[in-house]
């Protein structure tokens, strides 16, 4: 769906992206990680014809951006860098001039569709108040509703709750996954990581404009083969399991072993209490923390 | 793409602040000439307006030369700057492109709605003060017109209402092209900026330079090929018969103009990152 390779941009000496080898592939919920300034959103400016690459090549659709990107383009939804719209007119005059503005739009079907988008995103009943009247909330929908119009079969979000309230987060969550499974390929970026990784099935990060990583999410969230166990008894499970303990915490063990069931079963039999016990699971934010540095648009002393 | 912007001129309450200020001074104009019947003499004062209070019909006339230096560059220079900056400014150049809009067809789209804003200004501002000028001078047959340093041939022949009809259409294509200059230069810096007023700005200091250097007798060097050289040129169609030197030359310019600063504007744009 989207591949990349050697992807670089530099803006006179600063390399804002440095040789990028995207892989989306069709059907992906696919999350770009990265702190601020990492060079997520030049990736996606570079994706959709806006920005052009120093050195590299992409492709969607199969065809090479940004030479074919009049044929891709339709096919994408996006928003990037926030939603914009012209303030002094309501939401829905605003969509339906974005709509009139694209070649080949149908316009017997305009207001059809610019109201199905609108219904889409929780904004169907919206009045003839200006959109500068919105609240960033209502602006975020809107541009949502936006990259939504041509019914695209790939959406290229960045940062797309922003400005959302957690009610507003989660219905759109449930909005992309819906869309996901009605077949449509979304690639998102983000710098939260909660919403990657409730909503993504393959993540990529970056860090000072280079792909640090690029995995499915079930690999990166695979039981590290450590169980965590919690337990008043902590001491004595400590000197049962000897030999496997790895780290000691308080109440908390740290054990290695890939079945919690067994190890359970064992403490029980011995008599110990347990108040929790499951496989160990690195979070998103320790494999963040893993690949890459300290935030980009953290400037030290030498 | 071009009927969206012309849509977007259309509903934008600016582009009727714009015109109706440009319409409001010759009426403002005409409301202290009516009131105190004080005309400037022949020779001093804007052009035409001498002649204005004997013939209301030729009012049109002494209207454009009133907007024609600065009200009226003014405001295309603040539409051109901001044609493709203020796009940017709002965010919505990014989407624009998305939908797909091709470069080259929005930077086209933006040409043709700044071409159709000078004509509707500058025919409301014609069509207002025609009305605003018979209405309070009458309109007795011009038998005595009057250039702004020439005392004109016709005098004693005078010419017909559709005389000066024709000749006021002919100022109005006149003026609305020499306008295009100062608007492609504007429409080239608003490609090259991401700040409209910034673009409106430097057309106007580009024009301020150009109305400057064709007084000074020590520029006379460049003076041909000043954007603002000709502008007065129009008051040649009043003459009889029509002098058409100084008007082939002004629209030569204008041609020149529109075309160098078109090639520029979109070789800019064609091939800039987009980070708005």
């Amino acid at each position: 769906m989207i591949t990349t390779a050697g992807l670089t941009k530099r803006f006179g000496k600063i390399t804002a992206v440095d040789d990028v080898a995207l892989d989306v592939r069709e059907g992906d919920r696919y999350g770009l990680l990265g702190p601020n300034g990492s060079g997520k959103t030049t990736v996606v400016r570079m994706l959709l014809g806006l920005v052009f690459a120093t050195a590299g090549e992409i492709e969607m659709f199969g065809r090479s951006i940004p030479r074919h990107a009049n044929e891709v383009l339709p096919k994408v939804g996006a928003l990037v860098e926030g939603p914009s719209a012209y303030g002094h007119l309501p939401g829905r005059a605003n969509l339906l001039l974005l709509d009139a503005a694209g070649r080949g739009s149908v316009r017997r079907t305009r207001r059809r569709r610019v109201d199905a988008a609108l219904e889409r995103v929780g904004l169907g009943g919206v009045d003839n108040r200006p959109v500068k009247a919105y609240s960033l909330g209502m602006r975020q929908r809107l541009g949502l509703a936006a990259a939504l119009l041509g019914e695209p079969r790939l959406l290229v979000l960045d940062e797309p709750t922003n400005g959302l309230d957690p009610q507003g987060i989660r219905e759109v969550r449930e909005l992309l996954e819906e869309l996901n499974a009605a077949g449509t390929t979304v690639f998102l970026c983000s710098h939260l990581l909660g919403e990657v990784e409730q909503l993504c099935t393959r993540v990529g990060m970056m860090d000072r404009g280079r792909l640090v990583l690029q995995d499915d999410m079930a690999e990166l969230r695979a039981p590290t083969g450590r169980i965590v166990i919690h337990s008043p008894d902590a001491d004595r499970a400590a000197a049962l399991l000897d030999g496997k303990v790895d780290l000691r915490d308080g109440e908390r063990l740290l054990v290695r072993g890939t079945d919690p069931a067994a190890v359970n079963a064992r403490l029980v039999e011995a008599g110990l209490r347990v108040a929790e016990i499951h496989a160990e699971r690195r979070t998103l934010e320790q494999v963040m923390l893993e690949v890459t540095g300290p935030g980009s648009d953290r400037i030290d002393h030498d | 793409m071009t009927s969206v912007e012309l849509v977007k001129l259309v509903r934008r309450p600016r582009t009727w602040i714009a015109i109706g200020l440009l319409c409001g001074l010759p009426a403002l104009v005409a409301a202290f000439l009516g009131i105190t019947k004080v005309a400037p003499q022949p020779g001093e004062g804007p052009t035409f307006l001498s002649a204005v209070l004997s013939n209301g019909s030729l009012y049109p006339a002494a209207a454009l030369a009133m907007v024609l230096p600065l009200f009226l560059p003014v405001s295309v220079a603040v539409v051109g700057g901001d044609s493709v900056a203020g796009e940017a400014g709002s965010g919505m150049l990014r989407y624009l492109l998305l939908r797909p809009v091709g470069r080259t067809r929005l930077l086209v789209a933006k040409l043709v709605t700044l071409v159709v804003f000078v004509l509707i200004a500058v025919v409301s501002v014609a069509l207002t003060s025609y009305g605003v000028g018979v209405a309070v001078f009458g309109s007795e047959p011009a038998n005595a017109l009057v250039g702004s340093d020439v005392v004109t041939s016709v005098s004693g022949t005078g010419l017909t209402p559709a005389d000066v009809a024709l000749r006021i259409t002919y100022t109005v294509l006149y003026i609305a092209v020499s306008m295009l200059g100062v608007g492609a230069i504007a429409v080239f810096l608003s490609t090259v900026t991401d700040s409209s007023l910034g673009a409106a700005l430097g057309a106007l200091a580009f024009l301020v330079t150009s109305q400057v250097l064709v007084t000074l007798d020590a520029a006379a060097s460049v003076r041909p090929y000043l954007p603002t050289r000709y502008w007065l040129a129009w008051i040649d169609f009043f003459r009889q018969p029509i002098l058409w030197h100084d008007i082939e030359r002004g629209l030569g310019i204008q041609a020149v103009y529109v075309v160098v600063f078109l090639a520029a504007a979109w070789a800019n744009f064609a091939t800039r990152d987009i980070t708005s």
